[in-house]
Formats: C-alpha cells, sequence, structure tokens
C-alpha cells in the first residue's frame, strides 16, 4: 500500500524510542524493550509503542490544491516529564504532539458506575474515595499544539533548537522561527524569494539549528551551497555569517550537473564542530571552520553517474537521500538502490554497503556486505549496476544517539540493525 | 557548455530531453500536493542546458549552410564562366558529424566565414529564411514548443518556423504546413539542397508574425519559472493567456497546434 511508505526515521534524545511517519500521515513508535533477564547478552528489541494519526489530507481551496498528509519530517523534543513530546510536519502544518502512558485507572466513583452509567442520586448513601488500579497499559497521543497558515511553499525540514523553546522550519523559501508554545506567530527569518520570481535560481532544501549554539543554523541549497546564519546578527539573516561552497569540477560537467549538485539533507554533527551533506552522488563532511571545500567526500554511489540521463527519466535522479551521524561522530551512514545502504568510517576510511531485505537479513543472523560491481567481470556475489532495482530506495536512515543501533526504512518496511554484543 | 557525452546511457538527444523535461513540467501540474518547485526548478535547468546545446548545434549547422551556399555561389560563378562543367554540390562537411562542438571552434568559425566574405553571396530564394537571419545575434528570440497530442518539439525563431529551411529540402514533395509537425532530427543536415524546388519550397514555407517574446535570454529561466509564479495561484489562467498569446502569432494558422507548453 503506498500510504504505508515510510517517510522519516528518527531516534528520541535517549534512543529509547523510534518513531517513524509514513505517507498517510501516520505515525509509528516504537519502543526499547528492557533486555530480558534470561538472555542479558542479547539487546532487548523494539516494538510498537504508539500508532496515531498525525496528519490527514487537506484542500486549499483558495488554490484548488490538495494538501498531501504524508510526514514529511518528526522531531523529537528532549524529555522533560514523563511524557514524550514530537513535531511532525506535512508540507504546511506542524503539530506537537503529547505522548503519555496511562497505566492506573480511577475507580469507585460515587456518581457513576463502573461502566459509566449514572447512579441515581437518591440511591447513594454514602461517599466514597476513587482509588487508582492498575490497568493495561495504554499509550496515548494527543496533539498539544498546531503551527499552521505560515508557510506558502511545502515545509522540507524542522528542528527543535537547543533551548528547547524554540524550533525552525523550512520550506523552499522561507524559514521561520517558532516558540514551542506559541501557535499564532512565527517569525520569518530567512527569506529567499525573488521579488520577480521570475530570477528564482534556487531554493532551501534542508535546515538545521545547531546543536549547542541557539543562535546559529544552517540551510543547504538546491546549488548545492550551504550558509550558515546567526540570529544575534539580525532579525532578518539574509545575510549569511558563513557561506560553502565546493567549486565544480568542469570536466564532469552535464545536462543534469544542477541536479546531482542539490543538497538534499543537512546534519550537524553531535560535536557541532562539523556538518555533513547530501547530494545525488556523495555525501560530504564540512569544518565549520573552512567554507572552501569539504574536509571529506565520501562517493555513496559514483556508479549511477553514467546512468544519470536514464535515472532523469525515470524520475529517481530526483530522490532525496539522508544522511546521519552515529553518536561519536566517527562515522556516518546514508541510503542507495536496490536496499542498499552504506556506512563510512571517518577514522579509518573504510567502508561497508549493507543491504535491507527480508531476504538477507534472518533474525540475529550477520549482515553480509554487498557489493556492486562497477564494469569488466562481474564477481561472484557483485552486482551489476544494470540489475539494480531502482525502485527499492533507502532514503531515510537513523542511528540510535549512543549505541550501535541503526534503524532503516525501505520503502514500506523498516529494518532495525544493531551490534552483537559480545 | 561542454557536455561529456560518451558518459551518458541513454541517447542524450538534447531534443529528446526538451521534450523530457516539458512532459515531466506538464505532469506536475496534476500531480497531488501541487506543482513541487524544487523538483521543477531543477528540471527547468535540464531544460535549459538542452536547448543551449540544441541551439549551439543549430548554429554549427547553419554555419554548414552557409559554407556550402558560398561554395554554390562560387560554382555557379564558376558556371557562369564555363557552362559545360557539371555541377558539383559539395556535401556540407561534417553533415553527418553528431560530436559536440568544441566552442572555441564554433566560435572561430563563425569569424572566419565572416573574414572571408566581405562581398554578398548571391541569395538563393531557398536560403533566405529564418535559419540566415541574424544568425550570429546573441539574442535568438527562440521558443521551444512541446506539442502534447503528437510529441513533436519544434523551436520558433522570430516568429519563422525552421523546420521550414531545414528539413523541407528533405522532404521536398510536402511542404505543406503538415511539414511543421515533423520532428526535426540535428542529423539532417545533410539533406541536399540541389534536390529541392526553389518554388515549392516558398509556397511550403509559412511566414509567421513576428514574434514577440520578452527577451527570451538563453540563460535566462525566466518565462518558465514565472509559470510557477509565487503560489502559483493563477496557473491554469496563466497557461490560458500564453496559448492565447501563441495562437494570435498565427501558431493557430497551423492546424496541428491544439494544446502546447509554451517554454522560455
Amino acid at each position: 500500500m503506498a500510504a504505508d511508505i515510510i517517510s522519516t526515521v528518527e531516534f528520541n534524545y535517549s534512543g529509547d524510542l523510534l518513531a517513524t511517519g509514513d505517507k498517510g500521515g501516520r505515525v509509528v513508535i516504537f519502543q526499547h524493550e528492557q533486555e530480558s533477564k534470561n538472555r542479558p547478552h542479547l539487546r532487548g528489541e523494539y516494538n510498537v509503542y504508539s500508532t496515531f494519526q498525525s496528519h490527514e489530507p487537506e484542500f486549499d481551496y483558495l488554490k484548488s490544491l490538495e494538501i498531501e498528509e504524508k510526514i514529511n519530517k518528526i522531531r523529537w523534543l528532549p524529555q522533560q516529564n514523563a511524557a514524550h513530546f514530537l513535531l511532525s510536519t506535512n508540507d504546511k502544518t506542524i503539530k506537537l504532539w503529547k505522548i503519555s502512558e496511562r497505566d492506573k485507572r480511577a475507580e469507585g466513583y460515587n456518581l457513576k458506575d463502573e461502566d459509566g452509567r449514572l447512579r441515581d442520586p437518591f440511591r447513594i448513601t454514602s461517599l466514597r474515595v476513587p482509588v487508582l488500579m492498575p490497568m493495561d497499559l495504554m499509550v496515548e497521543a494527543s496533539p498539544r499544539r498546531i503551527f499552521a497558515n505560515a508557510h506558502t511553499y511545502h515545509i522540507n525540514s524542522i528542528s527543535v533548537n537547543s533551548d528547547h523553546e524554540t524550533y525552525l522550519s523550512a520550506d523552499d523559501l522561507r524559514i521561520n522561527l517558532w516558540h514551542l508554545e506559541i501557535t499564532d506567530r512565527s517569525f520569518n527569518i530567512v527569506d529567499i524569494k525573488p521579488a520577480n520570481m521570475e530570477e528564482l535560481t534556487e531554493v532551501i532544501t534542508a535546515a538545521e539549528c545547531h546543536p549547542h549554539q541557539c543562535n546559529v543554523f544552517v540551510y543547504s541549497s538546491s546549488k548545492g551551497t550551504i550558509r550558515l546564519c546567526d540570529m544575534r546578527a539580525a532579525a532578518l539573516c539574509d545575510r549569511h555569517s558563513k557561506f560553502f561552497e565546493e567549486p565544480e569540477d568542469p570536466s564532469s560537467r552535464s545536462f543534469f550537473s544542477e541536479i546531482i549538485s542539490s543538497i538534499s539533507d543537512v546534519k550537524f554533527s553531535h560535536s557541532g564542530r562539523y556538518m555533513m551533506t547530501r547530494d545525488y552522488l556523495s555525501v560530504k563532511v564540512w569544518d565549520l571552520n573552512m567554507e572552501n571545500r569539504p574536509v571529506e567526500t565520501y562517493q555513496v554511489h559514483e556508479y549511477l553517474r553514467s546512468k544519470l540521463c536514464s535515472l532523469y527519466e525515470n524520475d529517481c535522479i530526483f530522490d532525496k537521500f539522508e544522511c546521519c551521524w552515529n553518536g561519536s561522530d566517527s562515522a556516518i551512514m546514508t541510503g542507495s538502490y536496490n536496499n542498499f545502504f552504506r556506512m563510512f568510517d571517518r577514522n579509518t576510511r573504510r567502508d561497508i554497503t549493507l543491504e535491507a531485505s527480508r531476504e538477507s537479513s534472518k533474525p540475529r543472523a550477520t549482515l553480509k556486505p554487498r557489493k556492486v560491481s562497477t564494469g569488466g567481470k562481474r564477481k561472484k556475489d557483485e552486482i551489476s549496476v544494470d540489475s539494480l532495482d531502482f525502485n527499492k530506495k533507502i532514503l531515510h536512515t537513523a542511528w540510535h544517539p549512543k549505541d550501535n543501533v541503526i534503524a532503516v526504512a525501505a520503502t514500506n518496511n523498516l529494518y532495525i540493525f544493531q551490534d552483537k554484543i559480545n | 557548455m561542454e557536455v561529456d557525452r560518451g558518459a551518458m546511457d541513454c541517447a542524450v538527444d538534447a531534443q529528446s530531453l526538451i521534450s523530457m523535461s516539458l512532459m515531466k513540467i506538464h505532469s506536475s501540474r496534476t500531480q497531488r500536493g501541487g506543482i513541487k518547485l524544487h523538483k521543477n526548478l531543477l528540471v527547468s535547468y535540464v531544460l535549459r542546458n538542452a536547448r543551449q546545446l540544441y541551439i549551439r548545434e543549430k548554429y554549427a549547422e547553419i554555419y554548414r549552410m552557409q559554407q556550402y551556399e558560398e561554395v554554390m555561389a562560387v560554382c555557379s560563378g564558376i558556371q557562369e564562366l564555363e557552362p559545360l562543367e557539371p555541377l558539383e554540390p559539395l556535401e556540407p562537411q561534417g553533415a553527418e558529424d553528431a560530436e559536440p562542438e568544441q566552442p572555441g571552434r564554433a566560435a572561430g568559425c563563425g569569424d572566419e566565414s565572416r573574414a572571408a566574405g566581405g562581398r554578398e553571396p548571391p541569395e538563393p530564394p531557398y536560403y533566405r529564411s529564418c535559419c540566415m537571419e541574424d544568425q550570429f545575434s546573441q539574442n535568438c528570440n527562440k521558443t521551444t514548443v512541446l506539442d502534447l497530442d503528437t510529441h513533436v518539439v519544434t523551436t520558433v525563431e522570430n516568429g519563422f518556423l525552421h523546420q521550414d529551411c531545414c528539413c523541407a529540402a528533405a522532404a521536398a514533395p510536402q511542404c505543406a504546413p503538415g511539414a511543421a509537425a515533423r520532428k526535426r532530427k540535428v542529423d539532417s543536415a545533410g539533406c541536399s539542397p540541389d534536390a529541392e524546388e526553389p518554388s515549392d519550397y516558398t509556397a511550403g514555407r509559412k511566414r509567421l508574425k513576428r514574434e514577440e517574446c520578452s527577451g527570451a535570454d538563453a540563460s535566462n529561466i525566466s518565462n518558465l519559472i514565472s509559470i510557477f509564479g509565487s503560489g502559483f495561484s493563477g496557473l491554469l489562467s496563466r497557461q490560458a493567456d500564453l496559448e492565447q498569446v501563441c495562437s494570435k502569432q498565427a501558431l493557430a494558422s497551423l492546424g496541428a497546434w491544439t494544446r502546447a507548453i509554451v517554454a522560455f
């Protein structure tokens, strides 16, 4: 079912909860089960914790446009009490959800029966104090805030600020700053819409708040550039503080140069010193102190460079891959086609290609590294570029903030892989 | 723009890329969730790149035609002197050559031919056409149109249809308006003009009114972006406007144009 296609995956701050959003507007949250006492050498599994419908399809009557219910992004808030909070967004509206547990129920009311029927007041001869009785765990999700009508274009990113009070939302041309408590107002902090739309040459593709400095954020563009902005400098951050761009290699120019240089994701490292960008063929790590080129570049699937025309024809060239850091920033991960995903170790410079599929990943089995043969003789176990399935794409991956546990979304299936504990 | 064609897997014909891109833009209008600005912006870049290459190849073709024309003029001059000599038309050089043009070479050739001809070669009527007019102009008012019914891409320049001058030669009997709907191929530059009847050609060629497009600079994505406009409201009315404009300028006179997207 198309509505089951997973469109976003995100661990919370502790890694205890994993949220997924899908094309049908649903959010499914998984919880890490405690390790079983019988088998302490195995990590606990992730089981469904809560499911709710976050967004519904809407219709904009003014523009005669349907607004998709697909969840574009989910971001968790840091936990402050027993309840969990997350932000989920579709193309136009951001919602703050509260997910709370209920495992007790009050019993012994005076005015009504256990099944809720009102008691006849004349029958009540004595008063009792209701008591809390245990009940089966119930997880409830309720929308606490709805942040609407602030975006003319399609929202592509949301990011919670390190002050835990504000967050930003970005669409193709604008970035807004919100306060989590205030829904009827937001501040526009970036606006790249030209006075004359005919002069439009680039759009905003992703934005993120700095993990520690609450005044700093970055946004990437379709032209392959990243701008870092400081909110202390001005109310409207149209002028960047830093501008990151790698000069184009003129020898690799093609019809599709603009498309493949468009950045689809930008993520700060946990340390806040680096950031990573994903374009169609590669992942780049940038040092925030060096603007003229990335410090590391990793080729994800360079063998696709000669296939760009077919990929343009079947629209795959527009796929927006995400990328993520591990907890210690020593490794990065991103997806590819044929249900392959790639991991790069920044220290050893080793990389690995793995596959997320039922056939190749039985429970408890170790994943086998995969290889795509790029030409000449195809070795055994290698896959040729022409037999890659471009309908099986891994766009969304997430890495546990502390442990070596990863979540990989392959179309409508979620795979969770973890390291064996020895 | 240098294009590494060797690296492409499918037939990266500029024209097929143009039609593919226009189809994408058209189908995006009916997609759920509204037109995606980012995707269409990227498609318009491909469209621009393909068009730039296409125009460059066209200019190269024009240059070859002009070279041939000059040779023909010399030959006919010789023929006047020596009427017994059979006329040997030369094939335009590199007619079948589909290699990408070196930008430097194209420019150099242009200069060369300008330098070579202080004299005005006599203009055979079948070459007085849109191709020859203003061929070295930087401001080329071209409109690339995709007919959604026949999936044919045609370029209209300064109000004249290109097909008339280049392809009509290859299909001499059909100089009727129907020829306008034929898909043009770049390598049709190999058409041999000597097979052509000037009178048929003149009759078949449509002179359209000069089109007043707002300066379609090759590097400007302008008119295309304006179709998407802010908020995309009024998109339907905008399309109707564009279609009206085109029909005013005698595109309507060609029966085949029922629905078309005008780009640039």
